[in-house]
């Protein structure tokens, strides 16, 4: 009988299709299992709407639950419940290690083009504050591309949500 | 809300898109090529989650209404068939005309009585505020750009015209819908 610990371990093995080294439950986008009769039932909340990683992020979530025995039932919600706020500490430091600068956390009204142009950024090569926006997208729609004025590196920063 | 005014709502957003996407590889530089392709695929990612609230309602699929309606069955405002390629003036005009005009509506949608419309509407305006912010920086670059005021001056009366489509909407309905018409139930 699968439990819902298990599905979690089992899910949280899945990498994120476009940022290997963060699992897609360190992403945050898992809300929540359940499972009765031997079905699991998960809530996949979505990062970005237009983001072509969600079909393969789901058909990996019901392929791992196919191989646990059970029957999976992902749900897709589609509300502002998933945050940038809800990658786990874990995840943020596996972004970081891999180049990517973690999200700052949201705040209320929002993120302001002044706070992006401000160099209240942190380069997550030299940890240097002497940062600039050079685009507010990047390669993909949750990612920003600044500038290290200090270790004259671009990297990639994610956008807060 | 009901069921055609988000139909609208969802066929500005994706037709928005595909005039966006005109931009990929041809930008006037790099990063605005990196932008514009963002911002088509949000807007196209908008555009689904819409369709899909919609096709629920009314028991079709998002593809379905996405691609399968005559072009007379949209409901997009001509504002965005517009075919501005490759006038830059132009396009940036419209850019931060629509991400306003755009944002009084999602806002409006995050008041809905619907909790499903409200949570949906809330999650866009949170992508939304990039593109926003996006319009704004080219707003203040070329404010003081005659070409860029007589583009402004020429759009702003489009904004909220609806009714009969222009011209290239039919052009851009035959590309958008070509591949799905040509293998008809065809799955991908």
């Amino acid at each position: 009988m699968v439990t819902e610990e298990r599905v979690w371990e089992a899910l949280a093995e899945i990498p994120d299709p476009e940022i290997p080294p963060i699992s897609i439950v360190d992403l945050g986008v898992v809300r929540g299992v359940t499972v009765s009769n031997g079905t699991v039932h998960v809530e996949f909340t979505p990062t970005f709407l237009g983001c072509p990683a969600l079909e393969v992020m789901r058909d990996q979530m019901a392929g791992r639950i196919r191989e646990l025995g059970a029957e999976p039932n992902v749900e897709v919600i589609l509300d502002d419940s998933w945050s940038t706020d809800r990658i786990t500490p874990a995840g943020r430091e596996k972004l970081r290690q891999s180049g990517f600068a973690p999200p700052a956390p949201r705040e209320a009204g929002g993120p302001q083009l002044v706070q992006l142009q401000s160099k209240a950024f942190k380069c997550p090569y030299c940890g240097s504050t002497e940062t600039r926006l050079e685009n507010i997208f990047g390669p993909t729609p949750c990612r920003s591309v600044r500038y290290c004025d200090s270790c004259r590196q671009p990297f990639e920063q994610f956008k807060t949500i | 809300m009901n069921a055609q005014e988000l139909l609208a709502i969802a066929d500005d957003e994706l037709i928005l898109g595909w005039r966006n996407s005109e931009w990929t590889g041809i930008a006037p530089f790099l990063e605005e090529d990196v932008a514009f392709s963002s911002i088509a695929q949000n807007e196209i990612g908008h555009a689904r989650a819409l369709y899909q609230l919609v096709a629920a309602e009314l028991g079709t699929t998002a593809d379905e209404l996405a691609f399968d309606r005559k072009p007379e069955e949209y409901r997009c405002s001509q504002f965005v068939e517009l075919r501005l390629v490759p006038d830059w003036a132009k396009t940036i005009a419209r850019h931060c005309l629509y991400e306003d005009a755009d944002e009084r509506r999602i806002k409006e949608l995050i008041e809905s009585d619907d909790p499903e419309v409200a949570g949906l509407a809330a999650k866009i305006d949170r992508e939304e505020a990039y593109h926003r912010m996006h319009a704004q920086m080219w707003f203040e670059r070329l404010q003081d750009v005659p070409q860029f005021q007589e583009a402004l001056e020429e759009l702003r009366p489009m904004v909220v015209e609806r009714g009969e489509h222009l011209p290239e909407f039919e052009q851009l309905w035959e590309e958008m819908t070509e591949v799905r018409r040509s293998v008809a139930g065809a799955t991908w």
